[in-house]
């Protein structure tokens, strides 16, 4: 176990130095306290080497300390709930935590992978395009070992066994960001009785009042927060939400957050959502992003010990932390003299404070008389060490930043750098606010002409504590004042003292080394040597730029990078930065798990099964499921031993010679009613309706307006202006809609109702030669003989005890009847039909016996009808009435609809023994492999136990015309063939004779 | 995720929505049309950068088909209106 070495004796309002905690890093057993992240306690140990780089493997510290860390990303946990790729810097520290570094083998110390960075040259950006075209032939052979390679974490195999959560909320003002800005913003709007919610990615609100020594009101930063906070907290107008970040932005006021609700914990509570997913409509929101500090590239800068000198100021202020004995400060602004003080008085050695400015600002004398050792006009040109900085390399530079000496080493073991602040303009720019280039901040800031949202504290570019304070109070008032809060006053800004940022002209990169590489994105390993190149191969706008060297592009989304590398290609172009502007701006503002997103509703819950009544019966006695159109349908019955094509074989033949039954509540029902109902579906069906005699059914077909079939189903006319219409279980929704349309928009003057009655009924078809027997024991009232009850006509009374409409019509080709019940007494009639049944044989029969028997009979579905087929290619261009327009007539006579040539439906019958592959094609060759012109394609198969043989329904040129043409179905994807007989498509009593006796 | 007008049940997600087809008139008899005048009925759109009139219906909600005038670059909603009542188009357009 190591000490905490670097831990200050004192200090560090963040942690709790009376709750140790002891955790696993890799093999080690180390120790915090409860208040740190892992980054803190391993920096307090003296960890240095956290990780490899994603490419070249090279050995990488902590960087930074917040959400924008590049390199300190680690797996947390193990088994199901590891997490890969988790900021060190982000993740609290509990108890027992196991935190194990990735990306390197055989070990962290010793990497092979290392190997790619002595072989540089080789790699450099775009070379994993340029594989694709040097040797196309290889490619399979290195992308193998390019996978091996690549990426970072390793996901756990497990599925995420965590439960997530969904919230909803409305809000009058949202405030992203809880540091001065936001608690200002949100302590005026809330004060005033807007419902606020105040979001913060830290567990404690402050922001940087956390991470330097700064006073407001007289009080330290981060008591004055806590007091806010505390003060927020308590009024029922406001909700808190730390742990929490704004991810996205989206129209109409709509924002997301995530709520990271027990990663922090030890043993979370089970019930507990481990990660929250808000969704809220906010009448108005105020940015208090904040700020993020930039590095200066210069060579070598990726060393561990290298890091951003606003971090190591706050790891001492917030954690007690030193991250390094000796130091040498680089910065090209005035935080770094503060900062050096209170290293200094914390008891570290300040080798050097190394500012690249060409003159001395106030604050650099003021140091250089208070003997702090500083080097103006001069820069840090390299680092120097293996796995951890042991030197840098200093030298004078001139204005233009170049060096102009070799320089001197100065000893160190932590190199501090800082180039100044981007403004986190995320949310603006996703809120498709603009952005301007500010000259003196050498960054881009919101524009607030035409943003819809207001922007407060220093990401609006705003860099001192009073002015951010004032901006949010501000913010607040004048957000609420808007929203009809009259009482919203801002109030004057308590006396805050920050330090002065002073003026800092941008210094983005120090010339490179011979032999060395300056890095400008850690986390993908991009160099100033990469932009050079995509300069030269030409990819100069900034979305190539980013594309091509992939900056920006890792799990930081460039925090730390992109400003740096746009800036550098600006350069190189010779145009201001401007010009080159910044890459899109995209949701989420940091990583959550898709689950978050899914937000508990995964599984049956986010797929609502749609149940029918006698569900649970199926359930209890072997269904096999599918799901059409949501609804959970049997495809057969299970029973011991027998195999899939056995147990359908035997539903098949049931309905052939004795009797089967088959749930089709699934089935779309509408309620037509109204004086124009019958007009109406004449206009919608290509057949005549208004013929109908009331207690007949007729089969009907629906067109879309392109002429192509939509849907079709049986249509019963229960009385003069009334009808009970049905829909495939697919089309459903479609046909409902379709038919609202119609009667809202086109043709409003008709008098309709359609009511969807789809789950109103249960139904349940018995269909085969017993099946008048079956019926006469169900329904001993109703006389359903022949001539009473023909094919195609109704009847209604109690069956099964049960009142019920009886439909008989017949989509198995068997006498068949269709018997309707309120869907509560849908599981008594099924029971009913089940022990009537007994007598008779009746078996039970599901969607693939169903399937079987349609196609045995060339009965077509949406398989055949798949959006571009006609009536007439299904040989049923006779159902077209010539005496009536309908929807999609028009297009009949389009010239393509019309052409000879078009693939006509026709049956298939396989050569005995073989089996027609699902998805063929058809040829006139047996070749698998040897191209040749596509006949048709099949479109339905089935194995027909009454013929013995693997049948089809296909789509063939011409068919109709080549019946008895031998022909092969070929399928070249699962290199499966078979020899098929084309034939008429119906396999199976031609003449219909069985299902009208 | 929109926040669409229903002229019958206010402002609602558009989760409960379904988009239905620019707010097209649908000719009063197709036969009168030639084939290139109904064919460009059937499959040609005018694609603005900017104001669209277009059919939405309230699927999990009233049932109703409206129009909706959205902006398809900004999402902004300038009005919804049951079908048959949207007011013309402004000429002056950007």
């Amino acid at each position: 176990m190591t000490r905490q070495v670097w831990r200050m004796e004192a200090g560090g309002h963040g942690i709790d130095r009376a709750a140790p905690r002891s955790f696993a890093f890799n093999q080690f057993r180390l120790e915090g306290y409860a208040g740190d992240t892992v980054a803190s306690a391993l920096l307090a140990n003296g960890v240095r080497l956290v990780g490899r780089s994603f490419k070249y493997h090279r050995p990488r510290g902590i960087f930074g300390i917040g959400s924008e860390e590049p390199n300190a990303l680690l797996r947390i946990g193990a088994g199901a709930r590891a997490e890969p790729n988790t900021r060190a810097t982000v993740q609290e520290l509990y108890q027992d935590l196991t935190a194990a570094t990735q990306n390197h083998w055989p070990s962290l110390q010793l990497d092979l992978g290392s190997l790619v960075n002595v072989a540089g040259a080789l790699f450099p950006a775009g070379f994993y395009y340029k594989t694709f075209i040097a040797n196309p032939k290889r490619w399979l052979w290195y992308e193998k070992h390019i996978r091996r390679m690549a990426g970072l974490g390793a996901p756990p195999s497990e599925p995420d066994p965590d439960r997530y959560a969904h919230a909803n909320a409305h809000c009058d003002l949202l405030v992203a960001g809880g540091g001065p800005a936001g608690l200002a913003a949100a302590l005026v709007a809330g004060e005033a009785g807007a419902r606020v919610i105040l979001a913060d990615e830290k567990p404690a609100l402050g922001g940087s009042l956390l991470l330097a020594p700064h006073q407001v009101n007289g009080l330290p930063g981060h008591e004055w927060a806590a007091a806010a906070e505390a003060r927020l907290s308590a009024m029922p107008n406001v909700r808190v939400l730390t742990r929490t970040t704004v991810a996205g932005v989206y129209e109409h006021d709509f924002f997301t957050l995530v709520e990271h609700c027990t990663d922090h914990l030890a043993e979370p509570d089970p019930q507990a959502p481990r990660q929250r997913f808000w969704c809220v409509r906010a009448r108005d929101a105020v940015f208090a992003t904040g700020a993020i500090e930039r590095p200066v590239a210069f060579s070598n800068n990726d060393k561990p010990g290298v890091m951003s000198l606003a971090a190591v100021r706050g790891y001492r202020e917030r954690y007690g932390v030193l991250a390094g004995r000796v130091a040498v400060l680089f910065a090209n602004n005035d935080s770094v003299y503060a900062t050096a003080r209170e290293l200094a008085e914390a008891g570290m050695r300040i080798e050097a404070v190394v500012d690249p400015r060409p003159f001395v600002s106030e604050a650099a004398a003021q140091a250089k008389a208070d003997k702090l050792h500083v080097l103006t006009a001069h820069a840090v040109v390299e680092a120097r060490g293996w796995r951890s900085v042991h030197g840098a390399m200093v030298a004078p530079i001139d204005r233009n930043g170049q060096p102009s000496s070799a320089g001197r080493l100065l000893a160190c073991d932590l190199i501090a750098v800082s180039g100044g602040w981007n403004p986190a303009v995320h949310l603006h720019a996703q809120s498709r606010g603009s952005l301007a280039f500010r000259e003196d901040l050498a960054a881009f800031v919101p524009q607030s002409a035409g943003a819809p949202y207001r922007n407060a504290g220093s990401c609006a570019g705003v860099y001192d504590l009073a002015g951010c304070l004032q901006q949010g109070y501000a913010a607040g008032a004048i957000a609420a004042r808007a929203l009809g809060f009259e009482g919203a006053e801002e109030p004057l800004a308590p006396p805050a003292a920050g330090d002065p940022v002073g003026h800092a002209p941008p210094l983005w990169a120090v010339p490179a080394r011979k032999g060395a590489r300056c890095f400008v994105d850690f986390q993908n390993d991009v160099t100033t040597r990469d932009i050079g190149l995509a300069r030269r191969e030409n990819y100069v706008s900034v979305e190539h730029l980013k594309r091509y060297t992939t900056l920006g592009m890792g799990t930081d989304q460039g925090k730390t990078s992109n400003v740096a590398g746009l800036a550098l290609m600006a350069d190189k172009r010779g145009e201001p930065i401007p010009a080159v502007g910044t890459t899109t701006f995209r949701p989420p503002y940091t990583p959550f798990a898709f689950n978050a997103m899914a937000g508990g509703q995964g599984g049956e819950i986010g797929h609502a099964v749609r149940r029918t009544a006698a569900h649970d019966w199926h359930a209890a006695n072997g269904a096999v499921w599918t799901d059409a159109a949501g609804w959970a349908r049997p495809m057969y019955y299970e029973t011991g031993g027998r195999s899939a094509q056995e147990r359908i074989d035997e539903e098949v033949l049931a309905v052939r010679h004795a009797v089967g039954v088959v749930d089709v509540s699934t089935l779309g029902k509408l309620d037509i009613q109204g004086p124009d109902a019958a007009a109406f579906l004449d206009r919608v069906y290509t057949n005549r309706f208004s013929n109908l005699k009331v207690g007949r059914g007729r089969y009907g077909v629906m067109l879309r307006e392109d002429g192509r079939v939509y849907d079709d189903g049986v249509t019963m006319r229960l009385g003069p202006n009334h009808f009970h219409m049905t829909t495939t279980t697919n089309r459903s929704d479609g046909v409902f809609q379709f038919l609202e349309y119609l009667l809202q928009v086109v043709w409003p003057d008709l008098r309709v109702f359609v009511t969807p009655v789809t789950e109103q009924w249960f139904a349940a078809a018995i269909a085969g030669p017993n099946a008048r027997a079956l019926l006469t024991d169900l329904a001993p009232g109703v006389d359903v003989s022949n001539a009473a009850l023909p094919m195609m006509g109704m009847a209604e009374g109690q069956v099964g005890g049960v009142p019920a409409r009886i439909f008989r019509l017949s989509f198995s080709g068997e006498i068949s009847y269709e018997i309707n019940v309120d869907a509560d007494y849908g599981l008594a009639l099924w029971n009913a039909i089940l022990t009537a049944g007994a007598a008779h044989d009746l078996k039970v029969y599901g969607t693939e016996a169903m399937g079987t028997l349609r196609i045995e009979k060339g009965h077509f579905t949406h398989a055949e009808a798949d959006g571009r087929v006609t009536l007439d290619d299904l040989g049923l261009g006779m159902m077209v009435s010539g005496a009536k327009d309908c929807i999609g007539k028009r297009s009949l006579s389009l010239p393509d609809l019309v052409a000879p040539g078009r693939k006509q439906l026709v049956g298939l019958i396989a050569a005995e023994g073989e089996r027609i592959p699902i998805g063929a094609q058809l040829g006139r060759k047996d070749d698998l492999e040897a191209p040749q012109k596509s006949q048709g394609h099949t479109t339905s198969w089935a194995y027909s136990p009454s013929l013995g043989r693997y049948i089809a329904l296909a789509l063939l040129k011409d068919g109709r015309a080549r019946h008895g043409e031998r022909l092969y179905a070929l399928s070249p994807v699962m290199a499966e063939r078979a020899a098929v007989e084309v034939v008429a498509p119906c396999f199976y009593d031609p003449e219909g004779g069985r299902q009208h006796g | 995720m929109l926040l669409i007008p229903c002229p019958w049940c206010g402002p609602r997600d558009e989760t409960e929505f379904v988009y239905g087809e620019a707010a097209i008139q649908r000719p009063a008899d197709p036969h009168a049309l030639s084939d290139a005048e109904w064919t460009e009925h059937l499959y040609f759109r005018d694609n603005p950068k900017g104001d669209h009139r277009e059919f939405w219906f309230h699927r999990v909600g009233c049932h109703r088909w409206f129009v909706l005038e959205r902006n398809t670059v900004t999402h902004a909603i300038a009005g919804a209106w049951p079908p048959g009542e949207a007011p013309p188009r402004r000429k002056d357009k950007a």
